[in-house]
């Protein structure tokens, strides 16, 4: 078996002591551990299951079942692009052409300078003010492939 | 007096920058040696003008409205005097006048929505001011049972789709034995167009929190849950603030009120499943386990969380419940039709030029909701087509626009009201890749656990494609209806049970978009 990176064991170890003891604590366990890491590692799941008493196969489940849980470490920028109706009703699928073709990726990857993620997400409850997408923490609205850019721009910058 | 100048933090306001607004009014402010009191509200849910920035000149005093601000405005709004009430400013471009006479405010009946938006979402002292906890006091003072009567006498339905009547829901657990009880708040929101949980979060808190509170009084549970979709990060930042002002003040944890009563509350975050808003998944979840959805019976009111009575109720049933026990079921019963009673607050989304909440009694149309307050497309061409009910509501053309907001009249057009949202589409939407999205959308969220979903799912998209690109259309087409049918009766739950709504009301009310190659 691989040695576990030390940041890895920080991260499982924290997560464990802040929930173990609590009922149902797999999903806040793996929140804390993508939280700090930016996704879920392989080698973080046979720890979580000898605490938790579950088989590896089991956290494993649960780790590929949800949506949210990413298997390799992120760009630095995560984007978040809703695919949804509401989306989709007012040229959604156009700002989703754009991103891809800017950045030069598909949903799942990551750029080659390792600066963008893109994922699809399923509705960001912005359906008011639609397309919506999240870049880093910050939620946008009423987006266009101009607006995208301004803010691609800004992400590259850091600002 | 320092004027009072309210900036939204909900996030719907804050896509559109009311951060960056809020902040150019803190630095102009300060440059020009003015003193002003900045609050974070809720949003009014008038999207459209959001950021919506409101002033008020005395604690309490009319608010007068402002909006869409942007960043640059804000140095002329101070110029024209909207922190002094100057009559230049109401010649400002970006003037509405008093905000509560707005027509989108003024034609609603906001009884669950009443504060959101007024209030400073995280402020124990303001929620008492606008009245709350009132709810709770009457409760603590009603035997377990008469509090249920309320809530059964009010008519009140599940307000995330499947419209059970929550009094009967509380009743059932209420009489159940287990060595613990829960409240669950359903926060799943995963339906497009749907956005009334996310405000109510964002913008008012307590009012969830107390009823929860309440719930847990009327059936003995001493433990909830708000199970929160990760998709919204800024209500769970309010939420734990509500939580832990609530527990301060004792309206929430050991001895509530000096009652002698226990209630302790946490919110749990989901990870992205859509599944996880059916409330047999959503259980599954909050255990730890992947969002599998749970076989019925057992019902979750009797072996729910942990095998123990449950009661598992949408955000908008629970936050109804407050305005129910301090006004009395029958004030709240007293809106409505029929078997649909009280107030929806409904969400205009999607292709809509004034996108944004309204909450009505039952029995108004779509027409009025599209055209009176959604003021038409927002691309201005004709609505050819809105989806009620989110993901797996029917899509509906123009000839229902009649139809009353209220649960029977959409069963009869085999369409469902859901959750409340409407998404519209102007006639450049090709309804054949509405049909296909809905199916594809099933085989991304489905759980896997029974065949008519997880299959049909995928079976649908291809069978979808195949009519559209002209392969043996017309079997194909007796195929789609005769796979839909098969998930209609043999799916678990709603998800590969109602998938075919859309699916089938686009063939059925748009059948040239499927033929057009």
């Amino acid at each position: 078996m691989p040695v576990r990176s030390e940041p890895v064991t920080d991260a499982v170890e924290t997560a464990l002591a802040r929930h173990k003891e609590r009922p149902g604590a797999l999903l806040p366990i793996l929140h804390d551990v993508q939280h700090t890491l930016g996704y879920v590692p392989d080698d973080a799941i046979p720890p979580i299951a000898l605490a938790l008493n579950l088989s590896r196969a089991e956290v494993h489940g649960v780790v590929s079942f949800y949506h949210d849980f990413r298997h390799a470490a992120p760009g630095k920028v995560v984007i978040k692009v809703c695919r949804a109706e509401s989306c989709q009703a007012v040229g959604g699928d156009t700002v989703i052409a754009h991103l891809k073709r800017t950045l030069g990726i598909e949903f799942g990857q990551t750029t080659a300078d390792g600066q963008f993620t893109l994922e699809p997400v399923y509705c960001l409850g912005n359906c008011a003010l639609s397309p919506a997408l999240v870049i880093g923490s910050e939620i946008h609205g009423r987006a266009t492939p101009d607006r995208v850019d301004e803010l691609l721009r800004a992400a590259r910058s850091g600002a | 007096m320092k004027p009072i100048i309210y900036v939204p933090r909900d996030s719907g306001a804050l896509s559109v920058g009311a951060e960056s607004v809020e902040q150019a009014i803190a630095a102009e402010a300060l440059v020009r040696g003015i003193e002003i009191e900045l609050i974070r509200n809720g949003s009014r849910g008038m999207y459209w003008l959001e950021p919506l920035v409101e002033v008020a000149l005395t604690p309490g005093g009319e608010r007068t409205a402002y909006g869409p601000v942007r960043r640059n405005d804000v140095a002329s709004l101070f110029d024209a005097g909207f922190h002094t009430g100057a009559a230049t400013a109401r010649e400002h471009k970006r003037a509405l006048g008093p905000t509560e006479q707005i027509p989108y405010l003024a034609k609603q009946q906001r009884l669950t929505f009443a504060r959101v938006g007024v209030v400073d979402p995280i402020s124990i002292v303001d929620y008492e001011a606008h009245g709350g906890w009132r709810g709770l006091t009457a409760a603590l003072s009603l035997d377990p049972m008469a509090i249920v009567e309320h809530v059964t006498t009010s008519g009140l339905r599940g307000r995330g789709g499947a419209a059970f009547p929550t009094g009967i829901m509380w009743k059932t657990v209420a009489g159940a034995h287990g060595p613990q009880k829960y409240i669950v708040a359903n926060a799943d929101e995963g339906d497009s167009g749907t956005f009334s949980d996310r405000m109510v979060m964002e913008g008012d808190p307590f009012m969830l929190i107390e009823g929860m509170t309440i719930a847990g009084l009327a059936v003995g549970a001493t433990r909830g849950y708000i199970y929160l979709r990760s998709e919204y990060p800024h209500a769970h930042t309010v939420l734990n603030q509500a939580i832990a002002a609530a527990t301060v003040k004792g309206y929430l944890g050991h001895n509530i009120l000096g009652s002698g009563r226990d209630f302790d509350l946490e919110v749990r975050l989901g990870a992205g499943a859509y599944i996880c808003g059916e409330e047999t998944a959503l259980l599954e979840s909050l255990e730890g386990k992947r969002g599998m959805v749970r076989p019925k019976p057992p019902l979750p009111a009797l072996e729910g969380l942990f095998g123990c009575p449950t009661v598992v109720n949408n955000v908008i049933t629970l936050a109804s419940v407050p305005f129910i026990l301090a006004e009395g079921g029958a004030a709240y019963r007293d809106h409505g039709e029929g078997r649909s009673r009280g107030t929806l607050p409904l969400q205009l989304a999607g292709n809509i030029k004034q996108g944004g909440l309204v909450e009505r009694a039952f029995g108004i149309t779509l027409r009025e909701l599209l055209y009176d307050f959604g003021g038409g497309s927002l691309s201005g061409r004709p609505i050819r087509a809105v989806q009620v009910g989110g993901p797996l509501g029917a899509y509906l053309p123009e000839s229902q626009f009649d139809t009353p907001i209220d649960y029977e009249a959409f069963i009869k057009i085999d369409a469902m009201l859901g959750h409340g949202g409407i998404v519209v589409f102007d006639d450049t939407v090709d309804m054949a890749q509405m049909a296909r999205y809905a199916m594809e959308f099933c085989a991304i969220e489905s759980c896997g656990k029974c065949t008519p979903c997880r299959i049909g799912s995928t079976r649908g998209v291809e069978v979808v494609d195949k009519i559209v690109a002209g392969t043996e259309r017309e079997a194909n087409t007796a195929l789609l209806r005769d796979l839909c049918d098969t998930m209609v009766g043999g799916s678990l739950c709603a998800l590969g049970g109602m998938t075919p709504y859309p699916v089938l009301s686009a063939l059925n009310h748009f059948p040239e978009d499927f033929t057009k190659s």
